[in-house]
């Protein structure tokens, strides 16, 4: 039996979120620490970084360390009409860190549902990132949007590349005053600027938002599915514990050349950034050659670190402190006796300088004299 | 309690009027001594001074939940924040200057002597033209008299100083002003505190335009 007070908060969530995961059917899916470094080249705006570790294996080939576990498991997904595979998976890649720009370690765990994918696997999917988080925190906001409503606005106005990029750097900055200087310079028309800018502000609880869309879906047609898609999930979502942590919000922007629909990304209270990224990635598997569709997440466990710690004041409750002429046998009976009263023991033959303990207990023989 | 980064100097004084006159005062800021954080638990907020190129860093790492940075500051350095308001004031530009009477004849490797490399790879990177940037920390007028480099990138305000070392602006890359940025965590756990902030502060920047 684990007693979960001692670990860390990043390994407490491993454990529920393995069981949960299992609970609905995602399979662990292992894999190799190193991946072709191809791979990664052929799709490096996917990545967070395009920085790889690489190096050559003994037959010469280029390998790399995972900077991303996505792409590893789509390429070994089998490609059967009707099926789907859903595997979870806790694996460490090796990204760059923009803070740093050194190489860093990081712990992610998550789940992939991919291949002839449904409106239930999607609302299982978000519902699992909603219930992982509030595995973690009862304090956690999940963010949602679907790409798909500013796309229809986008392809009404039929903006070049390169204003299509800095329409949505805006968007997902909720920068409205440089939004509409780009829109000024591009000429695009009054209506259409004022819808954007106000595009911006819509966030916040499903039902506010909702309510706020519909100038966008009467100005543009093609909005209107993504409208009901995200209709259709608010009302699925109703019926979940988690309606009230869920927000939607438009600047959550993942690549719009992978994904595609619902992108999400979820916050904890006490972590200064997103702790979960996910979405439909349709567009990446038909770039990597599949037809089917996709969608996942990801929980990013080293940020956990930064969470409150929660009752760590002492790392021991009981120093014991014996000497050079103490049998060990006493020392043993000791430490099970504390042990069985529920307390934590060091048992030490000096105060060590950096332990914090609640009290010491001395069965020295020296001192007893 | 909101934790705002007010960028030190004139900049930052004019934005904590902004905030004082949105209703949250905090008068020991103006008092003389060397204290750098200073609370009003009364209206919920908390204050600190910071070098002003560290506002951003203070706001994406969430040690301040919203802040006041130079738009030069987050295009150089693109933090993951978002970006609210624009507060209109502090405005310059960063501009490209060069010695009067240079012409680039786009024949050889530009030398471009500047504090923000990413803003001047970035620009040169979209005219396709190829550069040497020279990074420099500061009196970056100097280094195309001296045959540093040809061209400079740097904030000009009134090209004062520009005008004194026989220099001219021969570029605009982007205009520059005062944003009031947000973490974007805080944003979803302090959502309407801070909306409350920002509408009081954009009442006051459009009373003043």
């Amino acid at each position: 039996m684990i007693d979960q007070t001692y670990l860390r908060p990043e390994d407490r969530a491993v454990l529920s979120l393995r069981t949960l995961y299992r609970q609905y059917g995602y399979l662990p899916f292992k894999m190799s620490k190193f991946e072709e470094y191809d791979l990664y080249v052929q799709n490096k705006d996917f990545l967070v970084s395009d920085r790889i570790i690489t190096f050559n294996d003994m037959g010469g080939k280029l390998l790399a360390l995972k900077p991303d576990v996505t792409l590893s498991i789509i390429k070994n997904v089998e490609n059967r009409a009707g099926c789907k595979q859903k595997v979870c998976y806790s694996e460490n890649v090796y990204r760059v860190s923009p803070s740093t720009h050194h190489f860093k370690e990081i712990m992610q765990t998550g789940l992939e549902c991919i291949g002839d994918i449904d409106t239930y696997d999607l609302y299982e999917v978000i519902t699992l990132a909603a219930a992982s988080l509030a595995c973690i925190s009862p304090n956690y906001v999940l963010d949602i949007s679907h790409l798909g409503v500013l796309s229809a606005i986008l392809d009404d106005l039929r903006p070049d590349e390169t204003l299509r990029r800095e329409i949505a750097r805006c968007v997902g900055e909720k920068n409205a005053h440089d939004l509409r200087r780009v829109c000024e310079e591009h000429r695009i028309g009054e209506e259409d600027t004022k819808l954007l800018c106000d595009f911006v502000g819509v966030y916040g609880t499903m039902d506010e938002v909702l309510e706020r869309l519909s100038p966008i879906c009467a100005a543009h047609e093609a909005a209107t599915i993504a409208v009901a898609e995200l209709t259709a999930l608010r009302d699925h979502l109703r019926a979940t514990p988690y309606a009230d942590h869920v927000r939607f919000d438009f600047s959550i922007m993942n690549d719009m050349n992978y994904y595609n629909g619902m992108v999400f990304r979820g916050f904890l209270d006490g972590i200064c950034e997103g702790v979960l990224s996910g979405g439909q990635y349709n567009k990446l598997m038909r770039r990597m050659g599949h037809k089917s569709g996709a969608v996942g997440f990801a929980l990013y466990l080293d940020l956990l670190e930064s969470l409150p710690a929660e009752g760590e004041s002492y790392d021991v409750d009981v120093l014991l402190l014996y000497d050079a002429t103490t049998p060990s046998s006493e020392v043993a009976a000791t430490v099970a006796a504390i042990r069985e009263s529920g307390k934590t023991v060091s048992a030490q033959r000096a105060i060590p300088d950096k332990l914090r303990y609640r009290e010491t207990k001395d069965i020295r023989k020296e001192a007893s004299v | 309690m909101i934790n705002v980064a007010l960028p030190k100097g004139r900049l930052g004084e004019k934005v904590y009027a902004m905030f004082e006159a949105a209703g949250y005062e905090c008068p020991s800021i103006k008092e003389n001594n060397r204290k750098l954080i200073f609370e009003n638990p009364e209206r919920g907020i908390r204050y600190f001074w910071v070098k002003p190129s560290d506002v951003s860093i203070y706001v994406e790492r969430g040690a301040a939940d919203i802040g006041v940075a130079g738009k030069d500051i987050l295009l150089e350095y693109n933090p993951d924040v978002y970006e609210l308001l624009d507060l209109n004031m502090g405005k310059c530009r960063m501009a490209v200057a060069a010695k009067k009477g240079f012409y680039d004849d786009g024949q050889k490797t530009l030398r471009v002597a500047t504090k923000f490399k990413n803003i001047a790879a970035r620009h040169y990177a979209s005219l396709c033209r190829e550069i040497d940037i020279i990074k420099l920390n500061g009196s970056i007028e100097i280094a195309p008299i001296l045959g540093l480099s040809d061209v400079i990138v740097d904030i000009v305000e009134t090209g004062t100083t520009l005008k004194e070392n026989d220099l001219e602006v021969i570029d605009t890359i982007v205009p520059i002003s005062a944003r009031f940025i947000c973490n974007k965590a805080s944003f979803k756990f302090k959502t309407a505190e801070i909306e409350r902030i920002v509408k009081h502060m954009k009442a006051q920047v459009d009373a003043h335009d």
